[in-house]
Order: structure tokens, then C-alpha cells, then sequence
């Protein structure tokens, strides 16, 4: 159990079995109350935001969780399978938790697999990734602003938006955090 | 644009050797909002002066700092560094002293936020033969006459919005407070851990911000060291001046009772011991002089907050240079 004034941005904590990231922490004391820690909490497992104010007298939940680096293996339809390089322990983690992060995973690639009492919630992407452009419009030849935009589809049906001159079979780098395109890597 | 390549004369030397930059520094941004600091502390002095009040100065290092529930002392050596120093200034009045005023450190352990630094700057006044009535008025006229010397106005702007600081004072009782935004009459049937909880996360976001407020006539059991009030003992006299919604000053009529006073500190004791705090010794000095102390007013204002609003900064880690 953590004690109130463990409290900080970044810790884990749970309540009622739901782990928690705390994203904003503020120590307030009124007039001549009980010292109050104002928390804004991220819900693990869905990403949800609320607001929390704990009590000194507070005892909050430690949750089990284990961060472990894990490669990507193949998509079987229903899960996505990940082993562990050292062990070649393999884990199934389901759809709904990777999520929109399934167009950027590619064969081998390393992610963070997020456990909680053993069981993944989440997996963290390198924040940028590179991948091929299948399908886009030709490109505008010395067209080189980047504030006009195009759609352009990678090969794993993914929609973003690329400058002009990007072309057909071009290598961008995409940042996962956002989906956003990012830089042009090479050119077909 | 300068061209590089054409040779500038070099200016001739000071006498007393070259010029010195000063280099460049996180502390920089800091100097004007010290400017202003300056000028805030120069106008509380001349106000306090001008009506006849004597700065006083009284010990930092204390054996027996004020036994309240919530507040921790940072302890120094075989003493305490002061939560506040009223013990002293009281034992002045008994002494005989009329109007006084103290501007200093004081700390509190562990109190480290927006609104809250360890180490912390306040200004405290008291009259002897007064009321909390009488301290309302006196902070009003304060904090008008700092406002119109430093920022030569009433008329203030705090993160972007109005803060009207004459000529109305929203004056609201602790009960109405709590029944308009929490629903319930805490001076009816107090609940000591849903009081703090619901005034933190009901009833000081509801508060109105273009106005200075005043929350007054708390529970009598959140009275701290103020005295219940004559004819209505449910209820303590004190307030607590909030500006843009930031709590900035907490006043009372004097509790000038020994015995009420000695038995408050034994709950404290009893209530601090129970939850693993430390428990400071009773200051017998002060309890022996309360019984010669007057009817008295007096008050604690958070002077870094208020320059801190003055100066219209969200935060205090943009008012203090040097915060940790």
C-alpha cells in the first residue's frame, strides 16, 4: 500500500482492481484542514482521465505490474503474439489492447508489453516507425511544402495524411504517439 | 543583420576595467516580481505604521510550537522552526501591547504545491480590545492601500480574469457556503473528514472569483485557537479571505480562554498521537499569559500568495527564485 504522501506524477496506483497512472498531482492544505493531494488519474486499462483528491489518511493501492521488452511474432486474426527473445516465452494479447497501434507493429519489432497481475494491458511502440507508402497519388515534382496535404495508405491499410511529394513506394517515418506523419526516410 | 566581417572599433575601457555582463541566469525572470515583492512589503509596512501599529519581532526557533491538528513543524535541533508566530504575539498583547504586526518566515513541514511552499513569508497583526469584525475592516483598507501602491489600481486582472477588489466584499457564512455547494450544514452536525474533503472539492472551486470573499462563522469545531461566538456558540469567530478563489488569510477573534485553550491542545495531542504525528510540547508560558490576554483580533496572511496574485502568476514556483 502506498500512504498519501507517496503520491507523485508517475506513480501506479489502484483502486477497486483498476490501475492508475497519475498524470497531474497537486498538494493542497485548507486553512487549517488536512493536507489534500488533488490527483488527475489515467484508467490503464482504457485510458479514461477523472479526478481523485486523496486524504492524508488514505492508504492507495500498489498495483502488480511488470514492464517487459517483447517482440512482435504475427497477427493470428484475434491476437497478436509476442515473444520474449531471452526465454521465448510467447504471450497472446488481444485486439482491443493494441488497438490503433496494430497498423505500426511490423515483424520483430521490440515494444514494452505493459502486465497487470499478469495479464498485458498495454504495449508501448517505439515512438517512430517506418513504413512504405503503397498507395498515394503521384507525387508534385519540387513541390516541397509540408502544410498541403495528401492521403496516402501504408501497407497495412493505415490512412495518413503526407506531404505533396511524397510518392508511391516512398519510406516515411510515422510518429505512433500520434499516427502522424512525421519525415520522408527514402525515396522509392 | 550586422555584416561579421567589418571590423567594429572597440569601445575604450571603463575606467575601473571593462564592463561586466551580468551572465545569464535561471534567476533573471525573477527580478522584476522581486521589484514588486519589494514594493508590496514597503506598502504593508507604511499601511501598519500610518494606523499605529509596532513591528515586532519574535523567535523563528521555538521549543513549543502551536499544537494544531494539521500543521506540521519542521523541527530544528532540539526546537522547532515556527508555524506561525502567534504564541508570542499574544503573550505581547497579555503583556499589554495595543497593535501590533509581524512580517517573517515561517514553515511548515511537507507542504509543497501551487499554493504551498515549506518555507513561506507572513504577515500577522493583532489588536487588543477588538474582534475578527474589526480585523475584516482593517484588511480591507490593507489590501486596497497595497494594491493602489503597487499596481495603482483596484481594478485587477488574475490568469484572465476581473478581480474587483473594491468596492464589494462577498461575505458568506461557512454553513451557507456549504449548503449552496455541498449540501449539507456542517455547523449542524460536523464531520471533521468530510469538511476539509468537501471544502477542497466543492466549495472552494464554487467560490465567486471577481470578489474578494469571505468565509466566515466556521464550526465551532474547526475553530483552531479563534473563541466561540457570544450568543451563537455553534459557530467560532473566524474568516478566511479568499482572493480569485486562493485562500490568503485566516482571522479570529482571539480565543482568550486558558482552560478551553489547554483543553484544545490536549485533543490535538490526543488526535495527533493517535494518527503517529509528533507531538509538540504545551507552551505553558503562553497558556499562563492568555489568562491576561484582552478581548483580541488578530490574523495570518500569506504574503507570497498575495504577491503572487498582485503579480497575476498561476503559480508560487514563479514567484520564489530559489524554491527547491
Amino acid at each position: 500500500m502506498y500512504s498519501a504522501s507517496d503520491l507523485r506524477k508517475g506513480l501506479k496506483i489502484e483502486m477497486d482492481g483498476v490501475p492508475y497512472d497519475i498524470v497531474e498531482y497537486e498538494f493542497y492544505r485548507p486553512g487549517k484542514g488536512q493536507a489534500m493531494y488533488k490527483c488527475r488519474i489515467r484508467n490503464l486499462l482504457n485510458g479514461n482521465v477523472t479526478d481523485k483528491t486523496f486524504r492524508e489518511v488514505d492508504s492507495i493501492g500498489q498495483p502488480d505490474l511488470e514492464e517487459r521488452e517483447m517482440q512482435f511474432s504475427y497477427n493470428d486474426g484475434e491476437h497478436f503474439v509476442f515473444i520474449e527473445n531471452r526465454t521465448y516465452e510467447q504471450i497472446m494479447v488481444g485486439a482491443e489492447v493494441v488497438g490503433e497501434q496494430k497498423h505500426f507493429l511490423a515483424e520483430d519489432m521490440t515494444v514494452k508489453v505493459l502486465f497487470h497481475n499478469g495479464r498485458p494491458i498495454t504495449i508501448a511502440l517505439p515512438s517512430y516507425v517506418e513504413k512504405r507508402i503503397v498507395v498515394t497519388e503521384p507525387g508534385a515534382r519540387g513541390d516541397t511544402a509540408t502544410n498541403v496535404t495528401k492521403m496516402a495508405k501504408l501497407d497495412t491499410g493505415f490512412e495518413v495524411g503526407v506531404p505533396l511529394f511524397i510518392n508511391e513506394g516512398d519510406t516515411i517515418r510515422i510518429d505512433t504517439r500520434t499516427g502522424k506523419y512525421s519525415e520522408r526516410v527514402a525515396k522509392k | 543583420m550586422e555584416n561579421q566581417d567589418v571590423q567594429q572599433p572597440v569601445p575604450a575601457a571603463p575606467p575601473g576595467g571593462p564592463l561586466r555582463q551580468p551572465p545569464a541566469s535561471a534567476l533573471a525572470p525573477f527580478l522584476p516580481v522581486l521589484e514588486l515583492r519589494s514594493r508590496v512589503l514597503q506598502a504593508i509596512r507604511g499601511w501598519f505604521v500610518e494606523h499605529g501599529f509596532v513591528e515586532v519581532e519574535t523567535p523563528v526557533r521555538l521549543a513549543a510550537p502551536a499544537l494544531e491538528l494539521h500543521v506540521d513543524a519542521e523541527p530544528a535541533g532540539d526546537h522547532f522552526l515556527r508555524t506561525s508566530p502567534e504564541l508570542h504575539m499574544k503573550r505581547l498583547l497579555a503583556a499589554g501591547a495595543q497593535r501590533i504586526f509581524q512580517l517573517g518566515p515561517c514553515f511548515r513541514r511537507g507542504e509543497r504545491g501551487r499554493l504551498h511552499n515549506p518555507e513561506y513569508t507572513m504577515l500577522e497583526w493583532y489588536r487588543a480590545n477588538a474582534t475578527y469584525a474589526d480585523i475584516l475592516l482593517d484588511t480591507k483598507l490593507l489590501i486596497l492601500a497595497v494594491a493602489r501602491a503597487v499596481k495603482g489600481t483596484t481594478d485587477l486582472t488574475y490568469q484572465g480574469r476581473p478581480l474587483l477588489l473594491a468596492p464589494v466584499w462577498e461575505r458568506l457564512t461557512v454553513a451557507q457556503a456549504f449548503l449552496e455547494y455541498a449540501g449539507w450544514d456542517p455547523v449542524q452536525r460536523y464531520d471533521a473528514a468530510r469538511f476539509d474533503f468537501d471544502m477542497v472539492d466543492k466549495v472552494e472551486p464554487k467560490l465567486p472569483r471577481e470578489v474578494p470573499v469571505i468565509l466566515t462563522d466556521y464550526p465551532a469545531a474547526a475553530a483552531a485557537l479563534s473563541r466561540r461566538k457570544p450568543g451563537q456558540p455553534e459557530v467560532a469567530e473566524r474568516w478566511e479571505l479568499y482572493l480569485a478563489g486562493v485562500e490568503i488569510a485566516n482571522a479570529y477573534s482571539e480565543l482568550t480562554d486558558p482552560v478551553e485553550q489547554r483543553a484544545r491542545f490536549a485533543d490535538h495531542a490526543r488526535q495527533r498521537a493517535a494518527a503517529g504525528k509528533p507531538v509538540y510540547p504545551l507552551d505553558e508560558e503562553f497558556l499562563a499569559d492568555l489568562a491576561h490576554l484582552p478581548p483580541a483580533g488578530g490574523i495570518a496572511l500569506g504574503v507570497d500568495r498575495l504577491v503572487m496574485i498582485l503579480a497575476d502568476l498561476a503559480t508560487l514556483s514563479d514567484l520564489l527564485p530559489f524554491r527547491e
